[in-house]
């Protein structure tokens, strides 16, 4: 029996140019290529090989059966198509995969699920489409159901549950696959907090039952809590692989810009996901709220003003603002849902002024990320609008007014010190 | 014995065993479908009864009452439906099948199965409609005093070849439709021609005799000629029921290869 989960030797992905966002070519351009193509032969070859786009490129690595691996990239690094392939959903360009044991993937929860079945069928049909029998989901049904916490509605139809509701059961259903293999992309970044927490809680299980867990996600915190090795992609390339906390700490290396305050911000050609219907173009911060103000820092109050575009009028539930720090994780989140505030976006140009009053961090450097969508049935950041991960860094410095205080904690605090007889 | 993913190339094998360890999924497909189709219809499996007598009652009057279409001696309606439900049967497996795999995106680019299973569930979901027209026709077929024979069971074989023609044509249609989107355009023209080439609103004997064998090239001949004869005992030529089932089972096996070998890239391009 090989101690190799997953071994990829010299895997590479290639697409045309183009076909990636045009989707599908009409008969007319098949038959005027082919056409042209009897014509002027060496044209269109030449115009085949530019035309290739390699989303991989020669990705070599063996996954140990029973490890956990994470794997971190920014946006378009390659990291969707390697699970594709693994997951079988797409072929190799070049190159090959070997597969011990029996791969579950979970690319998106919910994956077919229908608005018009009723939680209980839905339950039967997903799992039938993840791979498990029939006898097997009966089998796990209750602990499916009681997971989800959804047993009261078990039997209405899944068009009239909240997008909690939804989702918790279809990650549930998800939760309860026991391939030897499984592949999880970007799942947790929907869901409240104490969900996000039983579904870590339920892939360590996974991963200490000794099955093979490779997760993709954004969340390094996540990504350290579970994983024991990870790779970085870059470009299609693996840029390294090994301990989580090296790896993670390359990451992290890479330069960000590090615009000053008060400074128009050009974050249009950031990479980013979403659909793109509307989406950040440019960003400003600086510590108050008169567009003057300096250096944010420790405790003090912190202004963003974005610029959105949108290609026509709409009503945004989320629009957020959030920082992490340099380990990844998320320190502030401001994020209208949770103030259930509604923002209407105008067709064209809109400008939006988030105030934090404090921003109670320590000095040091964070990240600034942009989430703009609509969360009813929003599960994956792909169908938000618009996801930059990180725009630019931005600098938090000594709060001057209160110099002399020690810190040496993670978060500063405010405090009063008597005494008592 | 690991699983080796590689670029495949040329024809690949159908698979067909790795879609028998995946029925358990056709069959899910196969309930969702029937299951949407009757929670979102307010008439729900009255819909199955409902086409082919309305369309037989349209067909009856201007075809056999006001054009005087002979219709091998039985009465018009009875032999008009039985032309239309194996017809209906064919026909919505056709287009069913053609944009299955562009309506299952979501599926294909998330999660693997065989590919095949999007189709082959399609058209079996057409199986109940004609089920459920057969008793239609053979209710009619009783109020016009006509009583079916032992013959009648002979049905089954035409069944199957009107699912392999059914199939066959959707595959093709399904699989080029995933990079042809002009197939959604040709689907409704192309039904209408089949529908007119196929002896529905007339018998086959208004055809020369020297063409009955070239007729059957289209496979619905064989299919509506076959269930003729076997209800009711109409003539069929066994040499055009022979050529349909020949074209039939290469329009199916050449769709499945053409399938096979185009799916590789469904979920690059769907």
């Amino acid at each position: 029996m090989s101690t190799h989960a997953i071994r990829l030797i010299g895997v590479g992905k290639s697409y045309r140019r183009g076909t990636r966002r045009q989707g599908y070519e009409t008969l007319r351009e098949a038959v005027t290529d082919w056409m042209r193509g009897l014509t002027a032969r060496s044209d269109r070859l030449r115009e085949q090989s530019d035309g290739l786009f390699w989303a991989l490129q020669d990705v070599s690595m063996d996954v140990p059966c029973g490890s956990a691996l994470g794997m971190i990239g920014a946006n378009g690094a390659g990291k969707s198509t390697l699970l594709k392939i693994l997951s079988r959903v797409t072929e190799p360009t070049t190159g090959e995969v070997h597969l011990n044991g029996r791969v579950g993937s979970l690319l998106e929860v919910g994956t077919g699920f229908h608005p018009e079945l009723t939680g209980r069928e839905n339950v039967m049909l997903n799992g039938a489409i993840l791979g498990m029998k029939r006898a097997e989901v009966l089998s796990k049904f209750d602990a499916i159901v009681d997971f989800a916490e959804t047993a009261a509605f078990i039997d209405t139809p899944v068009k009239h549950y909240s997008s909690g509701m939804y989702l918790r059961l279809a990650f549930a259903v998800a939760a309860h696959l026991e391939p030897e293999i499984l592949l999880v992309d970007e799942v947790l970044a929907v869901g409240d907090a104490a969900f996000q927490k039983r579904c870590l809680g339920r892939m360590n299980d996974v991963a200490r039952e000794g099955r093979t867990v490779i997760f993709v996600s954004h969340n390094l915190d996540a990504i350290r809590r579970l994983c024991s090795h990870a790779v970085m992609l870059e470009r299609g390339h693996v840029v390294t692989f090994g301990a989580t906390a090296d790896v993670i700490a390359r990451y992290l290396s890479t330069d960000y810009q590090r615009p000053a305050p008060a400074t128009r911000i050009d974050v249009s050609t950031q990479p980013r996901i979403g659909t793109g219907a509307a989406r950040f173009v440019s960003v400003c911060y600086c510590a108050t709220a008169s567009s003057a103000g300096g250096q944010p820092y420790s405790s003090g109050p912190l202004t963003i003003v974005v610029e959105i575009e949108s290609d026509r009028a709409r009503e945004v539930r989320s629009m957020a603002v959030f920082l992490t720090d340099q380990f990844g994780t998320k320190v502030i989140n401001a994020d209208t849902v949770h103030i259930n505030q509604t923002v209407s976006l105008d067709a064209g140009r809109n400008v939006f002024r988030f105030a934090i009053h404090a921003i109670h961090l320590m000095p040091g450097f964070y990240r600034v990320g942009l989430w703009l969508a609509d969360p009813v049935h929003t599960h994956s950041p792909s169908a938000a609008y618009d996801f930059v991960e990180s725009a630019f860094e931005l600098e938090v410095t000594r709060d001057e007014s209160r110099s002399g205080a020690g810190t040496g904690a993670l978060v500063p605090c405010d405090f009063d010190v008597e005494a008592l007889k | 014995m690991p699983t080796i993913l590689r670029r495949s190339s040329g024809w690949p094998p159908l698979h067909l065993q790795e879609l028998w360890t995946y029925r358990e999924l056709l069959y899910f497909l196969v309930w969702r479908d029937l299951k949407v189709r009757y929670k979102q219809t307010v008439l729900g499996v009255a819909w199955a009864v409902l086409q082919p007598l309305m369309a037989t009652i349209v067909f009856s009057v201007f075809f056999g009452r006001l054009a005087g279409i002979a219709s091998d001696g039985v009465p018009y309606p009875v032999f008009n439906l039985a032309g239309l439900v194996p017809w209906g049967f064919f026909a919505f497996g056709l287009n069913e099948a053609a944009n299955s795999v562009v309506g299952s995106r979501q599926l294909i680019t998330k999660v693997y199965f065989p590919r095949l299973a999007i189709p082959l569930a399609t058209v079996l979901v057409g199986l109940v409609d004609l089920a459920v027209g057969f008793l239609l026709l053979l209710t009619a077929m009783i109020l016009y005093g006509i009583t079916p024979s032992v013959r009648a069971f002979m049905v089954l074989p035409f069944i199957l070849l009107a699912f392999t023609a059914s199939l066959g044509a959707g595959l093709w249609l399904a699989a080029l439709n995933v990079r042809y989107r002009d197939v959604r355009y040709v689907l409704p023209f192309l039904t209408q021609m089949w529908l007119f080439t196929t002896p529905i609103v007339y018998p086959s004997s208004l055809v020369p005799p020297a063409w009955r064998t070239v007729q059957g090239l289209n496979p619905m001949v064989g299919v509506v000629d076959g269930f003729r004869w076997a209800l009711f005992g109409a003539q069929a030529r066994s040499s055009t029921i022979a050529m349909s089932t020949v074209v039939a089972l290469a329009l199916a096996s050449g769709g499945a290869f053409y399938f096979r070998r185009t799916e590789r890239a469904f979920a690059d391009i769907v």
